[in-house]
């Protein structure tokens, strides 16, 4: 498989007066194509900054985020996000947020009606073609993050990059999300790095599992691959021998090797 | 099994009464609806329209003697039932209805407060994207806010040299504080998830000003708006009144060199009502506005 993403030596500092703060130290690691990586850490640890670091949301203080061999250092489409609280815009709708990100991106290519056409394809994806003229704040959490999703991938993004985006749902409707990312990975075949707190998520959804190490200056501890078939069932998963080893090697690495130590 | 029964009771039970209700229910509704808007019809207008006797009740007994230094409500009603009845007669150049008068003011009115609104908005967003900017100005726009209007007019008519654009220019440099300190706290207060998503999207600056900063920071720049708009009706009589003109501010200030004092009564009034109804069309705009940026 080829080198997707590269993240090379990275470090990040957050400089407050005289006083830095070295959030992430040396981070590297290569994302294949159509690969979905979770990283998972104790709250603190530093993910969401490295999330926000491929993005190209916050810069990096050393190192590079190659994409394709390519440095990006400022935030574009093809590396779209799912915020972890949505951020829909709540003045338009349903489709208008969604045809927002397509009029910019597609814009010069699409014409008017295929854009029309790619806009609902893609609410189609998450099912949501039923509340496309609603507002947000007349949808469920779990609408929402589903709508947030069908902007991110009308984008057409080389990397779709998700901030924990269930932390906020039940655990219902998280699993019915997590079954809907996987179908559409299963469609589209495309590249993800999600964030997450969620050992049974990361487990479930992932190839491989990036385990971080706590902070300040955190760094990759561990990468845990986890070797299932697609298309996976969360019920006939739970007595899945990998499964289960997957599941404990993170929880090891969590609760024994990196316990959280409550900042003294 | 107790639940089960329970259900099926119910089953049995609910079908032949719905069907009942659901043919009754249309008429009692709409006579209720029909009681209860007038209902609060009455409850919305009577304690005003009471109140209102009430104080023109007192008002005629306190100035109704003989001798007494203002006219009683029936004096004004004496002598200048022309000005109530007709606001739009023309009976000569500076003998015109106050409806005309108002117009002429509220054409003045809407100059500047249209200039503000833009100006103010525009350098609102400026000036709350930046940080820097926002320290340096508040101070200076928190020290200018508070100069009275009438203070700024000597300075307009040096400048000007004429009544009318300095009428104007008043009414701007009134209105604008409020509108400009609004819009700037509202563009500070646009979430950073929404700048995110500006940012991924790469929406360049006049993009974002209008699919985020303008609908993000509407509530806010309403607010300004409407205090904007108090503000400049304030101004625009107490400008007239020194600047002259066909306006209703000089109305009151050539009434009172007549000693018209019934015709001042009633351009008072006029100038609380177009006041009143001004606020309210602004602030009627920014609920429309605010209800599809309210929050999540």
């Amino acid at each position: 498989m080829t080198a997707y993403l590269k993240l090379d030596h990275i470090s990040k500092s957050f400089r407050r007066g005289s006083v830095e703060n070295e959030v992430l130290r040396d981070i590297n690691l290569t994302i294949n194509k159509g690969e979905i990586v979770s990283m998972i850490g104790h709250s603190g640890c530093g993910k969401s900054t490295l999330l926000n670091l491929i993005a190209g949301l916050t810069p990096v203080t050393s190192g590079a985020v190659l994409l394709e061999d390519r440095e990006v250092n400022s935030p574009g489409p093809e590396r779209a996000v799912v915020f972890q609280n949505h951020s829909l815009l709540p003045w338009l709708t349903v489709y208008d947020n969604v045809a927002l990100a397509v009029n910019k991106v597609f814009g010069s290519q699409k014409s008017r009606a295929e854009r029309k056409a790619w806009i609902e394809h893609n609410l189609d994806l998450v099912q949501m073609t039923h509340a496309k003229d609603r507002r947000p704040s007349e949808i469920s959490g779990g609408m929402k993050q589903r709508v947030g999703i069908a902007r991110a991938l009308a984008m057409e993004p080389k990397i779709l990059l998700l901030d924990e985006p269930f932390g906020a749902l039940d655990a219902l409707t998280r699993a019915h999300l997590q079954d809907s990312v996987m179908q559409i990975h299963a469609t589209l075949k495309n590249t993800m790095i999600m964030i997450t707190h969620d050992v049974d998520e990361a487990v479930l959804l992932s190839d491989r599992i990036v385990m971080m190490t706590n902070g300040p200056s955190a760094t990759i501890g561990d990468v845990a691959e986890v070797k299932l078939e697609r298309p996976r069932h969360r019920l006939e998963l739970v007595s899945d021998r990998d499964y289960i080893a997957a599941r404990e090697s993170v929880l090891k690495f969590l609760y024994e090797r990196h316990r959280f130590v409550e900042a003294a | 099994m107790s639940l089960a029964v329970v259900k099926s009771k119910s089953e049995d039970a609910t079908p032949s009464p719905a069907k009942i209700l659901s043919l009754r229910a249309p008429k009692v509704d709409r006579f209720r609806s029909l009681k209860r808007a007038a209902q609060s019809l009455a409850n919305n207008f009577i304690p005003p329209l009471v109140c209102a006797a009430i104080i023109l009740l007192i008002w005629q007994i306190a100035f109704g003697r003989p001798g007494a230094t203002l006219p009683s409500p029936l004096v004004v009603w004496k002598e200048a039932s022309d000005l109530i009845i007709d606001p739009f007669f023309r009976n000569g150049p500076q003998d015109i209805g106050l409806g005309w008068r108002t117009l002429t003011s509220l054409t003045r009115v809407g100059i500047g407060f249209g200039i503000a609104s833009a100006v103010g908005i525009l350098v609102g967003a400026i000036v709350g994207q930046s940080v820097w900017a926002m320290r340096g100005l508040d101070p200076i726009f928190q020290i200018l806010r508070t100069v009275p209007p009438l203070a700024w007019l000597p300075i307009s008519l040096a400048a000007f040299r004429d009544s009318s654009p300095s009428a104007i220019f008043v009414i701007f440099i009134t209105s604008i504080w409020p509108i400009l300190i609004n819009t700037a706290v509202g563009v500070r207060n646009i979430p950073q998830d929404f700048r995110n998503v500006a940012k991924v999207l790469r929406l360049n600056h006049f993009e974002f000003f209008w699919k985020i900063m303008l609908p993000s920071a509407a509530p806010y720049i309403f607010t300004g708006l409407r205090i904007g708009i108090g503000l400049a009706w304030l101004a625009i009589v107490a400008a007239e009144m020194l600047t002259g003109g066909v306006g209703i501010g000089f109305f009151i200030w050539d009434a009172w060199n007549s000693s018209r004092l019934p015709d001042i009564v009633v351009a008072l009034f006029y100038i609380g009502a177009v006041g009143f109804v001004l606020d309210r069309i602004v602030g009627f705009i920014g609920d429309l506005v605010a209800r599809g940026a309210s929050a999540t």
